[in-house]
């Protein structure tokens, strides 16, 4: 997957994305972080046609996103937006199946393919013990789970994911982080907006560094993540120790007197 | 879970049905079951076939249509506003569609006798359609913020344009001539008495036409439940589908406005019963349709009967004042769910 040039804007003149270029590592997790504002979420918007660009193009195997049709490009990327809408009542594999749309005709059921992409889906989740329990009954941990294994279940290539651990502790967004870990391993291409650099650091190939609408940086989080930029991207005095070959950022405390 | 939904189907069709041949049998001459149901094989006397087919039968197949037109037009509309109370006859599309029937009744009148030929037969449908259209047009516009269909905000700027249509419609009756505005008012409280065949065809042909057409867009209201985000990218083109969903619902419910008067509330009770019973994450619309089918022929039985059987005296009531009494209790329990979930 490849950025080339993107400029996003949501009103005519101000742009939150401003020409950005990023070749995506295949493969690989790629994590995108960023202060608040600098265009994160909008970005991944812009990667999957959510939002449509001022300038410039996203290629996908390259193709351009905006010349695929519909099914073709869903058949391809999955995205997993932010906020999504759990219907009430809706059981796990149900919403699972869900991500089967792309494939699957006018009529007729579920074929044996279906099913099994659901199964797996479940399954690299671990919550096939859960499937036939209505969704809004889950925690907040396996809820989000069930919502990445219908992207799973949409058997795509590329996956793109809106902070997919937030709202959640950090034991669930572990598991969370564990299973798109997972996604990227078994040959996918993942790319994550998170807002916990030292859990983005912790799982990510690939680390990008949003602010004000561009890359601030961007390679492994080992060279990346470092005390001058936390200062001059998020204005955060840290210091970063590296625990296992990653880096852990530990905010400076700041007292009064 | 889906094979509840078919045999729920087929039960509300199966009670429709029978409730519509209990119809049939009641009215100044009782007849027996026995002929209606011979009447309808093709056989029976003359004068049998002339009560049960040209004045019973025209009312009871209008009950089922429109029954059928108003459930599906509430359970589009809710579900592509993901909101319960978003039913055309609480935002504005019956009574948009009111306000065009009522203008051709009063403003085409003859002043005592029927309004005959073309303004009948063509102008009343189309003027609903338009003036529904209408409606549907102004909330949507009114709606959208950022380009995307603000849900809440559909109910409020429904209730508003409703209430312009509704004094609309006021107006039109106070400046009609009395015997005009007099029809036009005992159409609004929505009344199956006296249809012809000429009101059930045009709802036949909507419902025939346009129910397959919201059914092939079955799988994509599955994914658009989901959000507008995940619908599309699922593959679902998201602003297409609503702007055709849209319109097949408002057609809808302004035909079925058309050949009965605006009942109240089965577009909104109807989905959500059916949503209830079949314990999916939206109306299913066959199981909807049926549902709505057998709510409004049952409640008109009863609109007509129930004073009589009752034994308060010969007096009938038109279908949309007990739908309207049975459905009110319901809209303030939804109203008052949908504070709790806030």
């Amino acid at each position: 997957m490849h950025v080339e040039n993107l400029t996003l804007a949501y009103d005519a003149d101000v742009p939150v994305v401003d020409g950005l270029t990023l070749e995506v590592p295949s493969g690989q997790l790629t994590a995108v972080v960023g202060p608040n504002g600098s265009g994160k979420s909008t970005l991944l918007r812009g990667m999957s046609r959510l939002l449509a660009p001022k300038s410039g193009r996203v290629l996908l195997d390259g193709k351009d996103i905006h010349s695929l049709p519909a099914r073709e490009l869903a058949r391809r990327l999955g995205v997993l937006p932010q906020g999504p809408v759990t219907p009430e009542g809706i059981t796990a594999a149900e919403l699972v199946s869900r991500g089967r749309h792309p494939h699957r005709g006018l009529f007729g059921r579920l074929t044996g393919e279906d099913d099994a992409a659901i199964n797996e889906a479940l399954q690299a989740v671990e919550l096939t013990e859960l499937r036939d329990r209505p969704v809004d009954q889950l925690s907040g941990g396996q809820r989000q789970r069930v919502w990445i294994a219908m992207v799973l279940a949409q058997g795509t290539q590329h996956l793109l994911l809106d902070e997919p651990t937030t709202y959640l502790d950090l034991a669930h967004a572990v598991d969370v982080m564990n299973v798109v870990h997972a996604a990227a391993t078994s040959g996918r291409t993942v790319v994550a907006v998170l807002h916990d650099l030292t859990l983005a650091a912790q799982y990510a190939d690939h680390l990008v560094v949003m602010g004000d609408g561009q890359i601030a940086a961007q390679g492994r989080p080992v060279d990346v993540l470092t005390a001058t930029l936390l200062d001059e991207v998020f204005g955060l005095k840290a210091t970063v120790v590296e625990v296992g070959g990653a880096p852990v950022v530990v905010p400076d405390r700041r007292l009064a007197g | 879970m889906r094979s509840r939904t078919v045999v729920l189907s087929i039960l509300f069709a199966a009670l429709a049905i029978a409730v519509a041949l209990v119809s049939l049998t009641v009215g100044t001459a009782k007849l027996p079951l026995a002929d209606v149901v011979e009447v309808l094989l093709g056989g029976g006397r003359r004068g049998t076939r002339l009560v049960v087919l040209e004045l019973r039968l025209p009312r009871v197949a209008t009950g089922l249509l429109v029954g059928i037109a108003f459930a599906v037009s509430g359970a589009l509309l809710q579900t592509l506003s993901r909101n319960p109370l978003a039913s055309p006859d609480i935002v504005g599309v019956n009574s948009g569609a009111s306000a065009g029937a009522v203008a051709v009744i009063v403003l085409a009148g003859t002043g005592g006798g029927n309004i005959s030929g073309i303004a009948a037969k063509v102008g009343i449908p189309l003027a609903a359609v338009l003036g529904g259209l209408l409606a549907t047009l102004i909330v949507g516009a009114l709606s959208i913020q950022r380009g995307v269909v603000d849900a809440g905000k559909v109910v409020l700027i429904g209730v508003g344009i409703a209430a312009a249509a509704n004094s609309l419609v006021a107006w039109l009756l106070v400046i009609g001539d009395v015997n005009d505005a007099g029809r036009a008012a005992a159409w609004l409280a929505g009344s199956l008495n006296s249809r012809a065949w000429s009101d059930a065809i045009p709802v036949l042909i909507a419902v025939v036409l346009l129910l397959p057409v919201a059914m092939m867009f079955n799988r994509d209201l599955s994914a658009l439940v989901l959000g507008d985000d995940v619908a599309s990218s699922l593959g679902v083109r998201v602003a297409r589908i609503r702007m055709v969903l849209l319109v097949i619902a408002t057609v809808l419910a302004a035909m079925a406005t058309a050949g009965a008067g605006p009942i109240a509330f089965v577009a909104l009770v109807a989905p959500q019963v059916a949503l209830r019973l079949t314990r999916m994450e939206r109306p299913p619309l066959l199981t909807t349709a049926m549902l709505g089918a057998l709510f409004v022929v049952l409640a008109d039985l009863l609109a007509r009967n129930g004073l009589q059987w009752a034994q308060v005296g010969p007096y009938e009531l038109p279908v949309g004042v007990l739908t309207a009494a049975c459905g009110a209790p319901y809209l303030l329990h939804l109203i008052g769910r949908q504070q709790k979930g806030r």
